[in-house]
Order: structure tokens, then sequence, then C-alpha cells
């Protein structure tokens, strides 16, 4: 007999816009949880996941209200109970592991103040037990050293840490329900598969059940039993986790695991066309209406019900889920890359270090830098005409800062940057001239940030075009709308501001506008990251055509393996600031391989239940580049002596052309991997 | 951390070292001198040049900034003109004025900012919100000398309940003083805190509506609780630096409110002197006026330092 922990009834939560209308952020959401199972709750932002996952705690945030529906725990509706009844619920019996672990610990008080706490709200320990509980809990976690972690406070741990105490502090009150909201979306890779690993454990390890929540269908696919997916507040898919993830049968979650990159595939996914509505703009009709592949006529102004369907255990709400039914399980396609690179080089970065040490007064004096341990160290790639280069590592790695200097951005300590192989460019800003500037263009991670809130799209547009080439009037206004066409966007949009515009939209008018320069060479910093996953693909797409059509040169950086496993011709793996590997991605995705390279590729996370993570080394955060030997030489699982602590590796070659610095044999390290 | 200190005070004196700089530079620029003023219709010929003689105008300026500077440090700012009594005796007892005014209002006014910012906060567009809200705004943009004014009417000639200036000698005793400043205190009290108050309240909204303090109610923390060991703390360290330039502010600008009900202060000394084109007075209180800004924000950025964890650790690690 299976225990129901949590049922949400026809919860509905909204707010009411600035003419009065009622807006629904939930939509009629029916679910229950049972005890000791994992269920992913798995949306695009804006799909109402979290506001649900906290209605499960009975908290709507400031701003919404509940419109109908309950949340029930042990038979009480948690959305109409009085604060102090909930103040004995939460933490004690639902307990809630935040996002942003770094957020969301108080600064001021110490981490063993925090989970002390919890303690004396929902235990009956006195305070020698509780210190002793303390260190059990961090030991739990797999916190080196509880004693001292406890008295340090949150912004003294780094990412992974301050989850992993979040962990902590929420298994403090022993809940039966834990809620996880996106817990590891801010971590790097390998921190990622080890806070997954984690919860795992305990969830095995306590029985606690868990409704885990993200975005990230990697994620989601290690933990979860069950899957939910959200869809503008709306339940549109629900079943158990290996046949949502294999035979999805509703078309936006079909869309979208076809859409998502994978390591095992080269080249470019399909992309879904759209993006999600914004709440209160659905006139009726399915709200997947205008992204739908299998949509019909009565699509457009009947909503269909959520439907169970018994002999799968699955619910779905669409009218034509059999045709999915018919096609099984997914399969993916996925358009190889062209690769476009030729023999001539563009771009030569030789010797390039950088520091961001803080320059002594005598050095600032003489406008030098002097520092023998920098952040970037002996960077030397060669960049051909036409290719795409991806720079990959964790966060600290070093990649935007390369991007940065580059970018003239960050000036640099040593070495040269070489354009077309006569002109020198330099790393500072005010010494390149206007055409140096103009061959080389950035995009960052976060088009809110990047693009004038106060400027129109044909203002931003505009300037690279009267900067660089002095275009006006009519001439101006032909080649802004030209540029909106080839990012794929309508001329109507030339009068809007970037609030008016979705993630997607303003990405690629953050793309428009780094085409207007006819750069050679465009620099694309985290260019997907910030973008829901269903856009990703189409961005990504939009990238490689413009490539092939401009002859362009990308300088990728991207901490997700799999878009970089897509579009990249050639990958440079980086590590406290230095190569480990440089090589086509064909071959640096295959093994052998460099072993800080393996242990980034064993860490992705892929949206298959059938494949699990690899975890081989230690998830530890260095804070500085070691002075002497092979910068992976901390976390290195194949450390073969005391030469990896004295020596830099020396660079070699595989029969392919990939080059890895390591001092083990390439032969050796193929022995090692293959086993 | 010591490095930090003994740095932030060298900067600090190097600040006053430029102030007087630039004071002592405009008084000379400035047409006429002290004796020009000081004689008026004689300065010319034989009493001049005694003048000079009298005062050391006839040596070169940056000799006289020497040893100004150097009697200066020593507590020593030579004589006044129009009351030919060392300014040190002038100033002492003013000092000593401005600072009851001011620590009456800071008093009274710093613990009702904070707990008007506090409620108003925590009651966010309820009723007590509203209604103090209302208020504070109000009294914050009422010009002081309209409140003083208004005050001296309704309290001092229509109910007869204080006396509507203060008439005492400079150098009175505190408990003579202080029935004097209580409509000087209400007045500047006023904006004071009307201003600490709706900086409080946005800086408490601001931490209420972090993500630790949603946490922390997540995690089944007692609303009071919450409030002050994990709202409380983080918003109030902002506040410091406000409350450090308000008291600088009371110490030497209450000009106006000093003015109006004639009060003995600092404030009223820096308007008589310069009227009276006394240079040296006006000198002295701008080096005094400096150092007691200068000091009071060292004090406050240290304070911020010691009380926020994450400023003290970073700063040792460097």
């Amino acid at each position: 007999m299976t225990v129901i922990i949590q049922k949400v009834k026809n919860l509905s939560i909204g707010f009411k816009s600035k003419k009065g209308e009622e807006i629904l952020i939930l939509k009629n959401i029916t679910t229950n949880i049972k005890k000791g199972e994992t269920v992913g709750i798995v949306g695009e932002s804006g799909s109402g996941k979290s506001t649900l996952a906290l209605a499960m705690m009975g908290y709507v945030k400031h701003g919404l209200y509940t419109i109908g529906g309950e949340c029930e725990f042990n038979s009480s509706n948690l959305l109409n109970m009085k604060s102090k009844d909930l103040e004995k619920i939460r933490g004690r019996k639902i307990a809630m592991i935040p996002q942003n672990a770094g957020q969301a610990l108080t600064p001021n008080l110490k981490i063993g103040y925090q989970i002390d706490e919890a303690l004396q709200l929902h235990s009956d320990l006195n305070e020698k037990e509780r210190e002793k509980k303390i260190s059990e809990l961090l030991n739990k976690v797999r916190l080196p050293s509880p004693e001292t972690i406890a008295l340090r406070y949150p912004h003294e741990l780094s990412g992974g840490q301050q989850q992993r105490v979040a962990v902590a502090m929420a298994l403090a009150g022993t809940p039966d329900l834990l809620l996880l909201d996106e817990p590891t979306t801010g971590l790097d890779v390998t921190t990622q598969a080890h806070v997954l690993e984690l919860l795992n454990f305990i969830a095995k390890d306590t029985g606690t059940s868990m409704v885990y929540v993200s975005h990230d269908l990697g994620a989601i696919a290690q933990v979860s039993d069950r899957i939910i997916v959200m869809y503008s507040g709306e339940i549109v898919l629900e079943g158990p986790s290996r046949d949502i993830l294999k035979k999805p049968i509703h078309p936006y979650t079909h869309g979208l695991l076809k859409s998502i990159p994978k390591l095992s595939l080269a080249g470019l996914p399909e992309s879904m066309p759209g993006s999600q509505p914004q709440p209160g703009t659905i006139q009726g009709g399915c709200s997947f209406f205008d992204r739908c592949n299998f949509s019909e006529e009565k699509c457009k102004n009947n909503s269909p019900e959520l439907e169970f369907l018994k002999e799968f255990n699955t619910s779905v709400r669409c009218f034509n889920y059999e045709k999915l039914l018919k096609e099984g399980e997914i399969n993916q396609n996925v358009n190889k890359i062209k690769n476009n690179s030729q023999d001539k080089e563009i771009l030569n970065l030789s010797d390039i270090s950088i520091s961001y040490a803080k320059q002594k007064l005598l050095d600032q004096i003489f406008n030098r830098i002097t520092d023998d341990n920098p952040t970037v160290k002996d960077i030397n790639i060669n960049i051909k005409k036409g290719e795409t280069i991806a720079l990959v590592g964790e966060s600290g790695s070093g990649k935007s800062t390369i991007l940065k200097s580059i970018a003239g951005l960050l000036r640099t300590k040593d070495g040269l940057i070489r354009f077309e192989e006569s002109r020198n460019l330099s790393s500072d800003l005010k010494e390149r001239n206007p055409n140096d500037l103009r061959i080389i263009q950035l995009i960052f991670q976060n088009p809110d940030e990047s693009l004038n809130p106060n400027h129109t799209v044909e203002e931003i547009i505009a300037q690279p075009l009267k900067l660089y080439f002095g275009l006006k009037g009519e001439e101006l206004k032909k080649n802004i709308i030209d540029l909106l066409q080839k990012v794929r966007l309508g001329e109507f949009y030339i009068s809007r501001y970037p609030r008016q515009l979705s993630g997607g939209e303003k990405q690629r008018v953050a793309v428009a506008r780094a085409f207007a320069a006819k750069p050679d060479i465009i620099l694309c910093d985290e260019v997907t990251s910030a973008l829901d996953v269903s856009v990703q693909a189409a961005v990504l797409n939009l990238l490689q055509q413009l490539k092939e059509d401009f002859g362009t040169t990308y300088i990728f950086v991207s901490h997700d393996l799999a878009v970089v496993r897509a579009i990249s011709d050639r990958v440079a793996v980086l590590y406290q600031g230095r190569l480990c590997e440089v090589g086509p991605s064909n071959d640096v995705y295959k093994f052998p391989s460099h072993p800080y390279t393996e242990v980034l590729l064993g860490a992705v996370l892929e949206p298959d239940p059938d494949i699990k993570p690899k975890l081989v080394a230690e998830d530890i955060v260095e804070e500085k580049p070691p002075e002497k030997g092979c910068s992976f030489q901390g976390r290195c699982s194949r450390i073969v002596g005391d030469i990896c602590k004295k020596e830099i590796p020396p660079w070699q070659l595989t029969d392919s052309g990939n080059a890895i610095r390591c001092h083990i044999p390439i032969k050796e390290l193929q022995k090692e991997q293959f086993k | 951390m010591l490095f930090l200190i003994i740095k932030r005070i060298l900067l600090g004196l190097i600040t006053l070292f430029i102030v007087s700089l630039i004071t002592f530079v405009g008084t000379e620029i400035l047409p006429g001198d002290a004796c020009t003023t000081y004689l008026e219709r004689q300065a010319f010929g034989e009493q001049l040049e005694a003048c000079y003689r009298r005062l050391g105008l006839n040596i070169p300026a940056y000799e006289r900034y020497v040893s100004w500077a150097v009697n200066a440090i020593q507590g020593d700012f030579g004589y006044s003109l129009s009351g030919e009594m060392p300014i040190k005796e002038v100033l002492g007892p003013r000092i000593k004025n401005s600072l009851v005014l001011a620590s009456v209002a800071i008093f009274i006014g710093i613990p009702i900012a904070l707990i008007l910012g506090i409620v108003t906060a925590l009651w966010r567009d309820k009723l007590p919100d509203v209604a103090i809200s209302t208020v504070t705004i109000f009294a914050m943009t009422i010009p002081e000398f309209i409140s003083a004014t208004l005050l001296i009417l309704i309290i001092a000639i229509w109910l007869e309940w204080l006396p509507g200036i203060v008439i005492v000698p400079t150098d009175v005793s505190f408990f003579e003083l202080l029935p004097n400043i209580i409509l000087p205190v209400i007045a500047i009290a006023m904006i004071m805190t009307a201003h600490m108050a709706r900086m409080v309240r946005s800086s408490v909204i601001q931490v209420m509506a972090s993500e630790y303090v949603q946490m922390a109610i997540l995690k089944g923390v007692p609303y009071w609780k919450m409030v002050f060991k994990h709202v409380l703390p983080n918003a109030l360290l902002p506040a410091i630096n406000v409350v450090a330039l308000t008291i600088a502010w009371l110490l030497g600008g209450v000009v106006v409110t000093e003015v109006v009900f004639n009060y003995p202060g600092l404030g009223r000394l820096v308007i008589e002197s310069i009227s009276n084109r006394d240079l040296p007075t006006v000198q002295a209180l701008a080096i005094i006026l400096a150092s007691i800004y200068v000091s009071i924000n060292l004090l406050a950025d240290l304070m911020t330092l010691m009380l926020n964890p994450r400023l003290k650790t970073l700063q040792i690690r460097k």
C-alpha cells in the first residue's frame, strides 16, 4: 500500500494584473506525492514549477495569491493554515533545499548557528547533543572537517559547499518530504554530479520523499522515479521517469528532448519554434498550440484535459497523443555541422598570460604587471578562419578571462594576439583602431544586461552600423531590417524595446548587433546559458547558419559540454587558466584524453536514465593554480609521481591530431581509460 | 585589519590637509583682507601697516600657512578679529552647545527613526505603513525654517509653553540650557528622523525580499525570531553610514535652525564670522567641521567593517 504524503488538489495560484484581470500562474494542478518516491518537476522559467513547489510548503510569494484548490499534508490544507502551525511543519515535516545556497544562507550568521537553529526548532536535543548532531549532519553531506566549517560564515565556502550546507540544514529536522528547487543549477558540472549523487544517497538512506524541481532534464533524469512536465502553469505530462524520457507522448516534451544536444551526438539538434507564452496571453485553446507540430484545428479553440492512461500509468494533456504513441522511442536527428575552417590563420594567441593580481605602486608607475603565478598562463592557440573553437572548463578556468583579453577588455601580462598572421592586436582597448575593434565582436551571456533597456531594437542595431560604416537614413534602416531578417525576426520588431521581447528574441537582437559590424571573429560568451532549453537549439542553429553564410570565426565559451559538442569544430580544455588539451571535438570527446577532460565529460548529466555520470575525481575547489608542475595535480586521480608536482607536463600528440598535456604517455592513458 | 585602519586614518589626515589648504588659499585670494575689513575707512597708511604687522600679514603667505598649521595642530587657532580673544575660547562653548543639541536630537531621533522604519517595513502597504509614511514624507519635505517658525508660532507664541528663542549666555550650564533646546531639537529631529526612517524602511524591505529570509521562513523560524536574527542585522548595516552622515550634519551644519532659534552653536558662529569677515575664525571652523566629518565617517566605516563578517574576512585574506 503506498502512502500518499502530499495531495495537491485543483490548485490555482495567480495574481491581479494592473487592469484588474486575474492572471493564472498555476492552473488547476492535481497530483500526489507518495512516500519514498522522488518526483521531478520539469519546465522552463515561467512554467510555474517553483510556485508549485513553494505551495507544497504552504508558501505563496508576495504578490501572488491562491485562487482555488488545496495542498493537503497530513489531511490539513497548508494553504489556509495559521503561520503558527506552519512553523511546526516547515523544516520539520517538509524542508526546502533552495536553488542558490549562496543567497539563501543568511550572511551574518555562522554555518553552525544556521543548522543549530533548525535543530533547536525541530528537535528536543540539548546543547551538547545538538553540537554532536551538527557534526554528524555536516559529515553526512560530506563536508571536510565539520568542526571548522561550522564556525565559518556562508561566504567563506565554495558554491558546492554552500549547497551541501543547505542540504544539511534541510536534513536537520528529519523531514518526510524534501523540496528541491533547482538545487544544482548554479554549480559546476563536476560539483553538480557530486551533489546529485549525494541527494540520491540521502533519498535511499532516509527514505525521504523528494520533489525535485529543475529546468534541466539531465539532472531530473538522474534522480527521479516519476516526472511531471509543466508548461505555462499546467501539467502537460506526468508519468514514470523512464517512459517520459524515452517515449514522451506529449508534443512539448517530445520536441524538447529532441532539441537538447547530447554528448554522444555531434551536430546540431532540431530546434523547437517559438517560446513559451507569457502568463495571461493564452486566449483559450491548447497553450502549446503555436509551437506544436501535431496540432489540428480543434486544438486552437479547445483546451485538452489531462487524461490518465491506465496502461502506461501516465497522464497526458493532448488530443493527439496517439500519434506520438505510435512513434515509440525518441529518435534524435542532428544536422552535422559543416566544418568551414580554411587553412588560413585568423587569430593566433601566443604565450598569453593574464593576471588579476593587484598591481603594486611601483608597477603602476612603470605600467607593468608582475605576477609569478598569473591566473591564466601560457595560452597558445592558433585559430583558423571559419572555424568554431570552444573553450571549456569549470568556473575559474579562465575561459571568459581569455575572451576578455581577445576583445581588448583586459590587459594581458605577456604574450601576443596576432590577427591574420601579420597584425598584432594590443590587449588594451584604447590602443586599438576602429577597424581592429570592428573585426572582433562579442555576444554576451545575458541579453537582459547586454542590451540597453532604453533603446529600441532599431537603435541597438544601428549603433555599430553608424559607428563603423557611417550609414544614415534609408540605407541604415534597410541594413537594420536586413539584419533582423537574418536572425529571423520580422520587420515590426524594429520599434520594440528589449523588455517587450522574449529571452530568445533578445539574444537574436544581440546576435544581429554583433553581425552588424561585419566582424571576422565573434566571441560567444555562454550565449545559450541564460536561455530556456526549448529556445537554446534555435539560437545554436541560427549561429551556425550565420557562420556558414558569412564565413565568420567563432570563439565559443560554454560550461555546457553537450552544447559545445554540438556546435564546435575544435575544443580547448582549460583548468586553472592552463591548457590541458586542444583538439578536434570528435577526438576530444572520445577517449583517450587528458585526465581532466575525462573528469569533465564523466560528470555531464544526460537526459537519459540509463547513462549515469562517472565521478572520477574529488570535487575540490582550488583557489589558485599550483605554483609548480601540472595545473591539475590537486585533483588528478592518475598522478604518476613527483614529476606531476614539479614539472609542467609536455604536449603530446595523438594520431588524430589531438594535443594533450600530461606526463602519462598517450598509450598508457588509453589503457587506463578503457578499463 | 590594522593596516587598513592606519591607511584610513592617513587618508583622513590627507583630506584634512587639503581642506586646510583650500580654506587658506580661499581666504588669501578673496579681495581685501582682515585688516582692510577691520579698519574699514581708516585702512590706509600707517594704521594699515601697523595692523599688518600686528596680525603678521606682512610675511609671505606660505610661511603664514606653516606657522598657522603648526599652531592649529596644537589647538591654537590664533585670535579672532572681532572680539580680539583667542579663537580657542570662542569655539569651546560653541562646540559644547552644538554637541548638546546634536546629542539630544540623536538620542531621541535615532531610536524613533529605527522603530518607525522597521514598523513601516514589516507592515508594508498596511495601515501603519501608510499612516507613518505619509507623515514622514510630509516631515521630510517641509524645510526646517518653516517648521521651526511654525513651532515658535504655535508652541511659544500661541500656547506660551516654551521660550521661542534661546536667550542665554554662550557658556551656560547644561541644565539651564535644556528647556531652551526642546523646540530646536524637535525642528531638527523631524527632518532627520524622517530621512532615516525612510532609509531604514527601504533597507529592511530589501532584506525581507531576499532569498535567505524566504529560506528562514521555509525553515520554520518564528516570525519575530526571523526579524531579529535574519533581517535586522543585515538591514541595519548600511544604515550605519547614513547615521554617521546625519550626526556630522547635526554637529556642524544645522545653521538655519540655530539662526531661527538664536541658538549659540557652531552653525550660527559660521554665519556670524562670515558676515564679520572674521577670516581666522572661518578658517578654524572649516578645519573643525572637516575633522568632524572625517572622523565620524571613519568611525562608521570601521564599525561596518567590524560588524560585517563578509568584509572582515575579505580584508584579512588580502
